[in-house]
């Protein structure tokens, strides 16, 4: 279903061969992708593969030193974060989305708090923003009793799946999900993963940074792996299994070598 | 979609790990408890063992004074901490302002409300100074404000001897300062005819010739108690006050979801040196003059009122309220002191105990918030 969607729409992001070199570094040598509405795009790739550069240029954080950035089929540039929000693009980075100290509520409206009253006597309109927050939670199936509990509560799942409902309820057009589960347990990658899957559902599109295959090829719809700063490949889900994926993002030989040894566990 | 709703109604049962929270957990979660807690603990040490004359209406008048004064910087400190910084230069800010106000006034002749004015901008430029170059360097804020605690007391020392001619007290403010309303804001007392009035009935203490012995309330007070109403209604209701919570807890989260961080600590820092100023006008107009020792120490008793009104030293938690029972602690104990048999030379102990005793709550309860383990 999403694919005959991608077919018909223009990508909401494309970039096309995009450089970017940090003085002699060469980060990103000639990278390639787009994501369209109501589609998870998977970046995989190894360490150093460039995959968090490529979401920094995207995110406004670097620009790019060549190479087109069409937003909605439109070529932009983003000189800061604030930009790419305003396009529609949020990032959700892994340990950087929450403050543990504040509340729920203060959080999922940091930097866009709602006001009511006159001058100089305005303030935040709680009341509206806990309604607000209650109902979001509740939609993600977070029981919150209190959104004026601290964030640092919740646990890591929770927190990120907080931090992706801010970032929709804020009316992102497209997710950039920074290894939204290298650091969680089971239960709670599946519980992200589950609310990846609504969120695609609602039409976004979601760029899903991974390195790990089985997370990726859960809720991808198409894959595109990087390595060494160049595009390696894009495949579609049915096109390419969950190994030949895996391979494929390790560089293939040394790791099926290696997998052997270890008696197919990796 | 109804599917999805469906779906997330059955998973938003209850989580049967989830304790119900309790009352006594949900007052614990307010950072001033600490404080309140220590101010009952300091009551009833001080209505055992000292002079009950300590709690009668001059006793309580001679320990608010000095508590407020400490109280209108604790509560900017306490800001700035939940802001995420330190400013330790607010004592000889205090002292530097005190020198500007003094010198407007007696050796360039200016009216009163241009040398409020005056300092009260030159305080905001230089702290915002502070705050610029605490930003930019990204050096910590605990040693850039050293550096201005020394820089602005030898200053204050060189410019007092400039003003006076070889002196380190400015006197004569009181002969330039004419009388007026302006003056009654920041020096004297308050509501006279109130206790006039109470004094005539017999409701509260007189001299013999019917004089109230507690005259009013000092203004000093009623600003101290202004200042921590509104700093708390910034702190909790507005957006600079999710602002100030944002820059103090994670600088870096609160900058990608759009916090203007580095304003919002260039503005604190302005606040703190303005705090220092307003307390130096209001010490030179009651004293009448200035001197190079004006507000010795105060970066810490402030800090440590802070500290004992809740704020983490880390910064992102904290209460303008916690800092206002912080001062109160502190004048209670410095003052009640005398009214014990102990030599009021325990003062210092008992100081540095309470701030260890305080660090360690507020550590406690820095976990329970968070549900750190």
């Amino acid at each position: 279903m999403a694919d005959s969607k991608t077919a018909m729409s223009t990508p909401v992001i494309e970039v096309n061969n995009v450089v970017k070199h940090y003085g002699s570094v060469i980060a990103l040598s000639g990278v390639s992708m787009k994501v369209s509405q109501g589609e998870v795009l998977c970046l995989l790739g190894d360490n150093g593969a460039g995959k968090s550069t490529l979401i920094k240029t995207l995110s406004g954080v670097v620009r790019p030193t060549s190479g087109d950035f069409l937003v909605d089929g439109k070529p932009v540039t983003f000189n800061s974060p604030r930009d790419a929000l305003d396009a529609g693009i949020a990032t959700v980075y892994q340990d950087l989305a929450m403050i543990p100290l504040m509340s729920i509520t203060r959080n999922f409206f940091m930097g866009r708090e709602p006001l009511k009253g006159i001058p100089p006597f305005r303030h935040i309109d709680f009341k509206h923003c806990h309604t607000v927050t209650h109902e979001e939670m509740r939609k993600i199936g977070i029981d919150i009793r209190d959104p004026n509990q601290a964030v640092g509560t919740l646990s890591g799942g929770e927190r990120q799946c907080v931090a992706i409902a801010r970032a929709v309820y804020f009316g992102a057009k497209v997710l950039i999900l920074d290894e939204p589960t290298s650091a969680l347990g089971v239960a709670q990658t599946s519980m992200v993963l589950k609310y990846i899957h609504q969120v695609q559902q609602k039409g976004l599109g979601v760029i899903f940074i991974t390195h790990n295959v089985r997370h990726a090829y859960a809720v991808g719809s198409r894959f595109t792996v990087l390595n060494r700063g160049k595009t390696l490949g894009t495949c579609a889900k049915g096109e390419i299994s969950i190994d030949e994926l895996q391979n494929m993002m390790a560089g293939g030989k040394e790791l099926q070598t290696l997998s052997d040894e270890l008696g197919g566990t990796i | 979609m109804a599917q999805i709703e469906q779906q997330t109604t059955v998973a938003a049962k209850p989580d049967e790990r989830i304790r119900q929270v309790g009352f006594l957990t949900h007052m614990m979660r307010r950072p001033e408890l600490g404080a309140v807690a220590g101010l009952v603990l300091v009551v009833v040490f001080f209505f055992f063992a000292a002079d009950p004359s300590m709690f009668s209406l001059s006793g309580l008048m001679t320990i608010l004074a000095p508590a407020s004064q400490l109280g209108i910087l604790a509560i900017a400190a306490s800001l700035l901490m939940i802001g995420g910084e330190f400013d330790l230069s607010i004592g000889s800010m205090v002292a530097f302002t005190g020198l500007i106000f003094g010198a407007l006034l007696t050796n360039f002749g200016q009216p009163l409300w241009i040398s409020i004015v005056f300092t009260l901008m030159l305080a905001a430029v230089m702290g915002a100074v502070n705050g610029q170059i605490v930003i930019r360097t990204r050096l910590p804020s605990f040693i850039v404000t050293l550096a201005f605690l020394f820089i602005l007391r030898g200053l204050t020392l060189v410019g007092l001897k400039w003003a006076t001619g070889g002196s380190t007290q400015l006197r004569g403010i009181e002969d330039v300062v004419g009388d007026g309303l302006l003056r009654q804001v920041f020096s004297g007392v308050a509501f006279q005819p109130l206790f006039n009035w109470l004094a005539e009935h017999d409701l509260i203490e007189k001299f013999d010739n019917g004089v109230p012995k507690v005259a009013g309330v000092p203004v000093s007070v009623l600003w101290f108690v202004g200042i921590t109403g509104a700093a708390t209604w910034m702190l909790l209701r507005t957006r600079v006050g999710n602002w100030i919570f944002a820059a103090g807890g994670d600088p870096v989260a609160a900058r990608n979801s759009g916090v203007p961080v580095d304003r919002v600590k260039t503005g604190l820092f302005a606040l703190t040196a303005c705090a220092a100023a307003l307390v130096a006008i209001i010490t030179v107009l009651d004293a009448g003059s200035t001197d190079a020792r004006r507000g010795f120490q105060k970066e810490f008793e402030a800090i440590i009122a802070a500290v004992i009104g809740g704020s983490l030293l880390t910064g992102g938690y904290g209460s303008a309220i916690g800092a206002f029972f912080g001062a109160i602690i502190f004048g209670l104990v410095s003052i009640g002191l005398t009214y014990t048999q102990f030599d009021s030379d325990w003062f210092q102990v008992f100081l540095g105990s309470m701030l260890l005793l305080a660090v360690l709550f507020n550590n406690f309860i820095r976990r329970k918030v968070t549900g750190e383990r």
